[in-house]
């Protein structure tokens, strides 16, 4: 079930590469047809998940499988290192609560993406081919379960996101093209360092054999002493767990490491910044939570304060730049920045309600910059423009557009009532229960304020006030005094047409729904984060000690 | 001083050859290709290139089955210890005839070669002649019959080289090589002096046991080490012998580019491996061991580091394709010494492994460059401009082909990668820092390699002719097994790890 999921879009790949390439309506069919079929594939997986299953890790002495979920697991790779024994890959793939989450939102967000990516006229064969394949590569990070698979995964993401930017991609597109594909690649070639150097170190309790089994490598008891990364190479240790946290830093983006992602998101077609936002950015925190800090708790536990620092910075700094954003694409970049510095902070307090407001932020944020994306998009085709100040008083004539938009920018700013205001409060609960993160949760608070601020502020100057009909729109006056406005470069209707309509209103009522009422989600994943924060915990390693 | 041997032992003499002539079989069978390719160039007329092509092709393959047949027999040292059969031997054997197929494949479609007007009857006898110096280099036991067969590939290729008579860039690269091996042929013989001054041995199993049993000077041993170093280096285009490589690379035909690239550094490697691993045994980082056998493995250190960085840095600015993959395998050539510098047999298994990967790779970026050169005329980065498009086959497969060649999945050339970081690691801090150097130059690699497909897909031609070039259905077909071969062992790779470990096997016990 899980190949099927995560090969589907290869396999529409395979299809398409069949089709000529004047076919265009056949090729945006198959891959909408695979979209869907892996929608109802993800439905139906959660509705057969169980959530009182953990995951996360195996029980001591257990099956190396944990209690993973839909489980499929065969030999990949052997390969004889003499004294150390075979090295064994495994195709291995599994759920639990925290992957489960991710396939569902890459799942919708790969329909979405489809949809948004109707319109697209250049090179059409080219283009969904590479998107299947990075939907594909996505899917597959999520759900595999062997580091080396997750590594190939990991890396299959890049060249077609690297393509897709860089032949589809606005007028700078070559510098953001090769500039995404560098950042992420130096994060991810020192993690394929520290994978070998934590095979070296791990042991299958139930074969005895080395293992890039992640579920193993989650526990503690299963790391050798005197190895390179064993529990007692303390340095070794700390130098992994960074370099490990750098390549997924780069990848959400974290300050520092955050300059690829306004470029990459400028550049970028609308549906690849919606992907790009919606899932990938997701992966690197996803990777945090399911490689970084359980394979090195105690790294973790020393390092609370400092990632909930640049958590902070990442909060406070992405909204100072959103604020200062001219283009409004740039400006939902930067607030993208800002809202990963929330899953950032969430996962530095390392308690049950953090950890679940981080990931659920990880999935709001999703479906919520997704709907912010597609927004900004349609205001492109339209005007061929996003600058705000070009913009007045277009909620007199596009008041759907307007409408919506609303809706998404208050999700974004965290209203009560909208998915973004749950797990954003669970992600302060957390850090203000944790002695160690509460400074740090008070001047996060901050955040939420020039949220507030540049939300508003765009919304303000784009949508009310006076219309400002000049080199983008010109307003018309009708023989009965109705006033029309005209777009130089639109020819198609002004407000949200049934397209645009189909994709933003499910987002929508997502972003509604889960903000009355999360359990469809949260329910999905307390058992898995409970565990992982037990693993994480102090209490658990010295345990092991 | 010598004595003409007497009738008796010259009866011996002949039977020992007999004997040893069941395990020369491919070798001999690859001789008497060579003799018919010279013959069939002489009675077939000037246009005869495509002929000679498929006779030299299906002699190729023909010889596949001898080295097959030669899987059943043991291995054996034969000719006096000159010469070995072995699965290392064997290996290289299948390697250096799929090298040959291949460069036959490649000058097929070349333009300038099709072109020749001398015909091309030398061209194969002597492709064929450097098949057989290259199985010699790998399989030789012995100081002299490692430098006759290195003679004989490098002869074979100055010739190759030049054979553009008309070309002056041909001619000058020809000549450039023949210089620099001359010069580094020298060195290596007069490095094999020394060894043979000192151990009065020219077999190499026999050389290292007198080193181990006797005292030697240790600073003349590390002068006849720098020496053949310097020998071996130049063929396998490691800094800092790599000085040629670059202008042949760029003036030679674009076939024997490849051709150079793949088989003849492969020879280097496989002789470095055979010299270094039997003749100077060595046990590992150990300190207790005397100094002269660190300083071989340091020596090689050094010259892997500086060829991952300056290869890979230097590439950065290249603008025409050849030159620039020139520069690239001068950093293969440090990947591929990482693998052996770890002195194991996992290392040893994966730089077999990699020279697979680096086969299909470099070869399919070669062979791909000449389709776009028989269409634009150009080897210039610049000239690729919006050929995605009208060539979406070579554009994709060119692709991959450098994906391959940078080290990323699902391409083969990851699988050699990360074998040769797995074995580096856990082997100790100097090693760490060898890694860290090949992960760090990798990135540096991406940049450039990615400027094919940036110019190819990313740019649009100035010129606004989106008609898709026609490259013939056997080059599509050619382009098309090499990058799904590239991709296929990328994913599954086992057979050929395995295999590997087979060849290997050889040196696991000298080494462990």
């Amino acid at each position: 079930m899980l190949s099927l999921i995560v090969f589907l879009p290869i396999i529409a790949g395979l299809v398409i590469l069949a089709v000529p390439a004047s076919q265009k309506q056949i090729i945006r069919i198959v891959s909408l047809v695979a979209a869907l079929a892996q929608g109802v594939l993800a439905v139906l997986i959660w509705r057969h998940y169980d959530p009182t299953m953990a995951g996360i890790v195996a029980a001591p002495g257990g099956s190396p499988v944990g209690s993973f979920q839909l489980i499929e697991r065969i030999p990949w790779i052997t390969l004889d290192l003499g004294t150390f024994g075979p090295l064994r890959i495994e195709y291995f793939l599994g759920v639990d609560g925290i992957s489960i989450t991710m396939v569902l939102l890459t799942a919708l967000i790969s329909i979405i993406g489809i949809l948004s990516s109707w319109p697209i006229q250049k090179q059409v064969k080219g283009y969904f081919i590479l998107y299947n394949l990075l939907a594909t590569a996505m899917m597959g990070c999520f759900v595999a379960l062997d580091f080396f698979l997750f590594y190939v995964f990991w890396e299959l993401m890049l060249l077609p996101m690297y393509f897709l930017i860089g032949i589809w991609g606005g007028p700078n597109r070559e510098y953001a093209a090769i500039k995404f594909f560098l950042y992420t690649l130096f994060g991810s070639v020192f993690m394929l360092l520290v994978m070998i150097g934590l095979y070296f170190s791990v042991i299958d309790p139930l074969t005895g054999q080395h293992t890039f089994n992640l579920v193993a490598m989650a526990d503690q008891a299963n790391y050798i002493k005197g190895a390179i990364l064993g529990p007692d190479s303390v340095t070794w240790r700390y130098v992994a767990f960074i370099v490990l946290f750098v390549g997924f830093a780069i990848k959400v983006p974290m300050f520092p490491f955050h300059t690829w992602l306004p470029d990459a998101h400028v550049e970028a077609p609308t549906p690849i910044s919606v992907i790009l936002a919606g899932v990938l950015l997701k992966l690197g925190t996803y990777g945090m939570m399911r490689i970084n800090f359980p394979l090195f708790p105690e790294v973790f536990q020393a390092g609370m304060y400092v990632i909930g620092v640049f958590g902070a910075i990442n909060i406070i700094y992405g909204a100072f730049c959103a604020l200062a954003q001219q283009d409004l694409k740039k400006m939902v970049a930067y607030s993208s920045i800002s809202h990963m510095g929330y899953v950032l902070l969430g996962l530095a307090a390392g308690n049950s309600e953090g950890m679940l407001g981080a990931l659920y932020q990880m999935f709001n944020h999703g479906t919520i910059t997704a709907m912010l994306f597609l927004l900004v998009g349609v205001i492109y085709d339209r005007a061929h423009s996003r600058q705000i100040d070009k913009f007045g008083g277009l909620a007199s004539y596009m008041p759907v557009y307007a409408g919506v938009v609303t809706v998404a920018w208050f999700a974004s700013l965290g209203l009560p009532g909208l998915s973004g205001f749950i797990s954003e409060a669970l992600v302060f609960v957390g850090a203000f229960r944790e002695p160690i993160t509460r400074p740090i949760a008070i001047v996060s608070v901050l955040g939420i304020v020039f949220g507030a601020a540049y939300l508003l502020w765009s919304l303000q100057r784009m949508f009310l006030g006076k219309r400002k009909p000049d080199a983008l729109y010109e307003l018309e006056v009708d023989a009965h005094g109705h006033e029309h406005i005209h777009f130089h470069d639109w020819k198609g209707k002004l407000d949200l047409d049934a397209r645009e309509l189909t994709m933003l209103v499910p987002l929508g009522i997502i972003v509604i729904a889960l903000g009355i009422y999360p359990m469809p989600v949260m329910g999905l994943l307390t058992t898995s984060i409970n565990k992982l924060v037990q693993v994480l915990a102090p209490v658990a390693m010295s345990a092991v000690h | 001083m010598f004595e003409m041997p007497s009738g008796a032992e010259i009866q011996s003499i002949i039977s020992i050859l007999k004997g040893g002539a069941g395990y020369f079989v491919p070798e001999i069978y690859l001789s008497a290709l060579f003799m018919v390719l010279i013959i069939l160039d002489l009675v077939t007329g000037r246009k005869n290139g495509r002929f000679l092509a498929m006779v030299t092709i299906a002699g190729l393959v023909g010889s596949l089955f001898y080295i097959f047949k030669q899987q059943a027999m043991p291995d054996t040292e034969f000719f006096f210890g000159m010469y070995a059969l072995d699965r290392f031997g064997i290996f290289f054997k299948y390697f250096f005839v799929a090298s040959g197929i291949l460069a036959v494949l490649t000058t097929m479609i070349d333009t300038p070669l099709k072109k020749q007007e001398s015909g091309m009857g030398e061209y194969y006898a002597l492709l064929v002649a450097m098949v057989i110096g290259m199985m010699m280099m790998a399989s030789s036991t012995d100081l002299l019959m490692m430098f006759l067969a290195m003679e004989l590939v490098s002869l074979s290729a100055y010739a190759m080289t030049g054979y553009l008579k008309r070309e002056i860039r041909s001619s000058e690269a020809a000549l450039k090589y023949l210089v620099y091996g001359a010069v580094s042929s020298g060195m290596l013989l007069y490095g094999f002096s020394l060894l043979y001054g000192m151990t009065a041995q020219t077999n190499l199993t026999r050389m290292a046991m007198v080193l181990t049993m006797h005292q030697y000077d240790p600073l003349v041993m590390i002068i006849a080490v720098v020496l053949i170093m310097a020998g071996l280096g130049y063929k396998m285009g490691a800094v800092p012998f790599h000085f040629w490589s670059p202008d042949v690379y760029e003036g030679a035909p674009t076939p024997v580019t490849a051709y150079l690239s793949v088989g003849s550094k492969a020879a280097g490697f496989a002789m470095l491996m055979r010299f270094f691993f039997v003749a100077v045994p060595h046990h590992g980082m150990d300190m207790n061991v005397s100094p002269l056998q660190i300083d071989w493995l340091s020596i090689l250190m050094l010259v892997s580091a500086a060829s991952m960085i300056y290869g890979n840095v230097v590439a950065i600015w290249q603008k025409n394709v050849k030159r620039l993959l020139a520069y690239s395998s001068i950093a293969h050539a440090g990947y591929l010494l990482l693998g052996i510098i770890t002195m194991d047999q996992l290392g040893t298994q994966s730089v077999l492994v990699y020279l697979c990967a680096y086969l299909l790779m470099n070869y399919g970026a070669f062979y791909v460059t000449i389709l776009i050169a028989n269409h634009t005329g150009s080897e210039t980065i610049e000239d690729y401009k919006g050929l995605g498009k009208r060539m979406p086959l070579v554009g994709a497969a060119f692709t991959v082909f450098l994906i391959s060649l940078v080290g990323l999945p699902p391409a083969f050339g990851f699988i050699g990668k990360w074998m040769i970081f797995t074995a580096l690691l856990g082997k100790g801090d100097l090693f760490m820092w060898l890694a860290l150097i090949g992960i760090l130059t990798s990135v540096i690699s991406l940049y450039y390699y990615m400027l094919i497909p940036l110019n190819m897909y990313l740019r649009e031609s100035e010129r606004q002719d989106e008609s898709e070039i026609d490259t013939g259905l056997g080059a599509k077909l050619v382009t098309a097994v090499l990058m799904i071969l590239t991709l296929l062992f990328g994913i599954f790779p086992q057979s050929l790890i395995n295999y590997a470990k087979y060849s290997s096997a050889l040196f696991g016990a000298l080494l462990n």
